[in-house]
């Protein structure tokens, strides 16, 4: 039953004329059936309002949102076929599980007997069989959570939408239930769009994802084309953990010139003027005689890797390296990075160069 | 939130302890005097002083009171009003706390352009004094056909109490998480739908709160009693009112304080067995969060 | 197809509310002014006079009575109400038990009818049989408690009994008041070193600033619109010793057949109560929107 889902040229504005805000602007995606979309940015950059529109919470100014084709722009929520979890679970609090979960069946005066056995079904899948005579108050935070997608499980809509579901889960809880919601997503194929502010969750769930901000995709991409070649520092910066680290220069003759050295490193074709260079902190290399040196200022072990601050003329640079490195705070170090893993930006427009 | 800490030390508490119970016995003195001269008989009270118990338990004035005390032209007692009273604040409040109900449900869940503006203008008619309104009213009810009759109270208490009920109801739907209504929006619930199956089970704290903030209200008012009821649709608190100031025969005190009682009795009652919902209503008024 | 169901059943449903709450509250307000512009007396009667009814009042030894008697009771019923509402709530705030039973006592009046605090209270204060033979039982022989009966007294007797129903009122919203100042502020400014009687002096009678303004708003106009408790304690009486506005306007309008003089009364009731109304209404109200 999976379904394509069109997002053309949506608009949202509030307020008129020249107090007007602009929450989203020519916001063009275009989803394939069983899909996974990611919205992801910082808090008010659209990303919610963007989900509502798509559900039918909200209008936009201008632009359509076509589900199978059809325009829903117009149409009230209830007939769009959209099933959607809610960041607190909304559920009903004086119904039971079963009846929660059924609701939307209901609604649609399925009989009770279908209604029963796509609820037992459902709550089988999320294992929360033995819950179905409980009240959501009754429940854990992760029960709650697999109630509120057999909610929308149960209604075996065109379209899931989740809006930021994970947010309210402790992080083992929600490691969990992420890998929960990708099995679902395999088993059901039904096409889907996530909102988070959650980069870890973007990049493991996501087939795509779009990084907004301001209202504006900054960029559109699998995760994998927005960790390896963001379209500009700032979804290079927002993916990415410790944050890459960007370092000013400039580029004249194919030359990259920083701090009145130049650096031995590739620049794109016609790069010029002021540019920045963009390291993720695991290509950072430690080498006597590299390109940068200075001293280490903090030294943050997290298990598996650890994370070295080092103070250079040119900033701060994190690196990651290996647990087994010896190095200490107040060490001299030397920092260096292969070509291939340089990202080039120009320093104005923050645009990737080629 | 707990009590402060101590603030002042055992010496300061006995003289708090002390204050508070001074205004204890200042709160319940009143009652105290009415009960204890309602079984005096008229010799009694006479010769004893307000405060003293009565020499034997004198029921009479009680049964006066009920059934055969004057209270202008007529002499039977607070029954008949007592039944007015019953006959005009039942539907009053269930009509007025139903309308509250309905109203604050679409003010808080489904607003529109402007619905805001208007419900602030709506507001303003909780303090309005309805002395401006009496003498309108007065020629409505006329027209209506109502002077002078239950319905025609009925009709008034709804409406004087329909700013009050839609905000305590908006209010407390206000607090209801919008993204449950959206979620039953998206499982196909229209609006009367989400307003039986979701809002209303999730009222009950507020429907108590309104159904006692209303019935005392009502059954306590004297203003559109006295103003729009006729000789036989006066409600108990006009009863009492001519019953306590009859100048037609000698004072009788003890009666006079059992009928007070009488008409004290329903809301009394309401306030010790439902206590908390009346001062949730009071701090709810007062406080318009 | 356009949202249209969603969007005009809540307004169709809300309609009669605004429409019928206008028409009372508003359209019954421009009526009793245009009372209030006419010559009527016994019955309506639209022709217009101007501000005639206006000057006769303004002229009416009776009216000025009700002023000075509502500004004599609102100042001592709202202080009233105020002081000792405050000073229980500071004190059952203590850690006090049989809290709950005290409260109880302290608000029970407020459940009971003006009618019937009236009538309780003309008996205690009554001048042979209440509150003096009391005393004078007690050995007070010269004490005398006529205030009753005596034009100048009379209304203080009025003050006192309304305290009495609402004292414990005030009381209720100070000690919500109280009991939602954050403790971690205290306990900070404890270990600040500042003394207990300092903390409640400059932090939590400060603290309590917004619910005093809603008290003050909610008890003084209750204390305009008092009808109920005169009525049944004096009757406005002696003569009309202790007349305040609202019996004045139920007076002229119901038994003097005065209905034009009785609208323009009750029209300056309203603009009084207006007066104080409207901008705490307005800041009120504007804060709010925002919130959702």
């Amino acid at each position: 039953m999976a379904s394509s889902l069109d997002i053309a040229g949506i608009n949202k504005r509030f307020g008129k004329d020249d107090k007007s805000v602009e929450v989203l602007h020519k916001v063009d995606i275009q989803v394939a059936p069983g899909e996974f979309l990611i919205l992801v940015g910082p808090s008010g950059c659209g990303k919610s309002t963007l989900l509502n529109i798509i559900a039918g919470l909200e209008e936009p100014t201008e632009g359509e949102v076509r589900i199978a084709g059809q325009n829903v722009v117009g149409m009230p929520p209830r007939d769009r076929d959209i099933a959607m979890v809610f960041q607190s679970y909304a559920l009903y609090p004086t119904l039971s599980v079963a009846d929660n979960i059924g609701f939307a069946l209901e609604m649609r005066k399925m009989p009770r007997a279908e209604r029963k056995r796509r609820i037992d079904e459902v709550a089988t899948m999320l294992q929360i069989g033995h819950l179905l005579d409980r009240r959501p108050s009754q429940l854990s935070g992760g029960q709650r959570q697999r109630v509120a997608m057999g909610r929308a499980l149960a209604r075996q809509p065109q379209l899931f939408l989740f809006d930021e579901p994970l947010s309210n889960l402790d992080a083992k809880l929600r490691v969990e239930m992420r890998a929960e919601i990708k099995r679902l997503h395999q088993a059901s194929g039904i096409t889907s769009v996530y909102v988070t502010h959650d980069q870890v969750e973007a990049m493991t769930l996501g087939s795509r994802i779009a990084v907004m901000k301001g209202g504006v995709v900054q960029q559109l991409g699998t995760p994998h084309d927005i960790y390896n070649r963001p379209a500009n520092t700032y979804v290079a910066t927002f993916i990415g953990s410790p944050t890459m680290n960007l370092l000013r220069g400039s580029a004249s003759d194919g030359q990259f010139t920083m701090q009145g050295a130049a650096l031995d490193l590739a620049l794109p074709q016609g790069a010029a003027g002021d540019v920045l260079l963009g390291v993720r902190p695991e290509h950072l290399v430690l080498r006597d005689g590299g390109a940068w040196h200075g001293r280490v200022s903090v030294v943050e072990p997290t298990g598996p890797d650890t994370y070295v601050m080092v103070d250079t003329d040119a900033g701060t640079l994190t690196l990651r390296t290996d647990a087994q490195t010896r190095v200490q705070p107040g060490d001299a170090v030397g920092l260096a990075v292969e070509p291939a893993n340089a990202h080039w930006f120009d320093a104005g427009s923050e645009n990737r160069l080629a | 939130m707990t009590a402060k800490p101590f603030v002042f030390p055992s010496l300061g508490r006995l003289l708090v302890y002390g204050v508070l119970l001074l205004a204890a016995v200042f709160f319940l003195l009143p009652l105290y005097a009415m009960l204890v001269t309602s079984l005096k008989d008229a010799g009694e009270i006479r010769s004893t002083s307000l405060l003293a118990l009565p020499g034997s338990f004198n029921t009479a004035a009680w049964s006066s009171a009920w059934s055969s005390a004057c209270t202008g032209v007529a002499c039977n007692g607070l029954r008949p009003y007592f039944w007015n009273s019953v006959t005009m604040t039942v539907p009053a409040v269930l009509a007025s706390t139903l309308w509250g109900a309905l109203n604050g449900y679409v003010l808080s869940q489904w607003k529109f352009r402007g619905s805001d503006t208007l419900f602030g203008l709506l507001l303003f008619g909780v303090f309005m004094p309805f002395q401006v309104v009496l003498l309108p009213m007065s020629q409505v009810l006329g027209m209506l056909g109502l002077s002078s009759s239950i319905a025609g109270l009925v009709l008034v208490h709804c409406m004087a109490g329909l700013a009050g009920t839609t905000l305590f109801f908006r209010n407390y739907y206000a607090a209801i998480p919008k993204e449950l209504v959206n979620a039953a929006r998206m499982d196909g619930a229209g609006f009367w739908q989400i307003f039986w199956r979701i809002v209303l089970p999730l009222s009950t704290p507020i429907f108590m709160v309104t159904l006692i903030w209303q019935f005392t209200n009502i059954w306590n008012d004297f203003l559109f009693g006295v103003v729009f009821s006729g000789t036989e649709s006066k409600p108990i608190t006009v009863g009492l009112n001519n019953l306590a100031n009859t100048s037609s025969s000698v004072k009788a005190y003890n009666v006079d304080m059992a009928a007070a009682i009488i008409a004290g009795l329903p809301t009394m009652a309401i306030y010790v067995l439902a206590g908390k919902f009346f001062v949730r209503g009071l701090t709810a008024g007062a406080v318009k969060g | 197809m356009k949202n249209s169901f969603e969007t005009w059943l809540p307004k169709l449903v809300v309609a009669p509310a605004f429409v019928l709450g206008f028409a009372f509250i508003y359209g019954l307000m421009a009526w009793n002014g245009v009372l209030s512009f006419s010559a009527s007396r016994m019955l309506p009667n639209y022709e217009w006079v101007g501000l005639a009814q206006y000057e006769k009042l303004w002229a009416m030894d009776r009216w000025w009575v009700a002023l000075k008697n509502l500004g004599i009771f609102g100042v001592g019923y709202v202080g009233g109400s105020l002081a000792i509402g405050v000073l229980l709530a500071v004190l059952l705030d203590q850690k006090i038990r049989a809290e709950g039973a005290l409260r109880t006592i302290y608000l029970y009046p407020m459940a009971l009818s003006f009618v019937v605090t009236g009538t309780a209270w003309k008996w205690l204060l009554n001048p042979s049989l209440g509150l003096e033979k009391l005393m004078h039982g007690w050995g007070f022989a010269s004490f005398s408690f006529g205030w009753l009966v005596e034009t100048d007294r009379a209304i203080y007797c009025i003050v006192i009994a309304a305290i009495w129903q609402s004292a414990g009122f005030a009381m209720a919203l100070f000690l919500a008041g109280l009991r939602g100042i954050d403790d971690s502020i205290i306990r900070a400014a404890q270990v600040d070193g500042a003394s207990l009687p300092r903390i409640y002096w400059r932090i939590v009678l400060p603290a309590l600033r917004p619910v005093f303004f809603s008290t003050l708003m909610v008890l003084s106009h209750l204390a305009i619109k008092s009808f109920d408790l005169v009525m049944a304690l004096t009757a406005g009486g002696p003569g009309y010793a202790t007349d305040v506005p609202a019996t004045f306007m139920y007076t002229m309008s119901f038994s003097r057949g005065q209905i034009g003089l009785g609208a323009a009364s009750a029209t300056m009731m309203l603009a009084t109560v207006a007066a104080l109304v409207v901008p705490y209404l307005y800041s009120e109200l504007r804060t709010k929107p925002h919130d959702r």
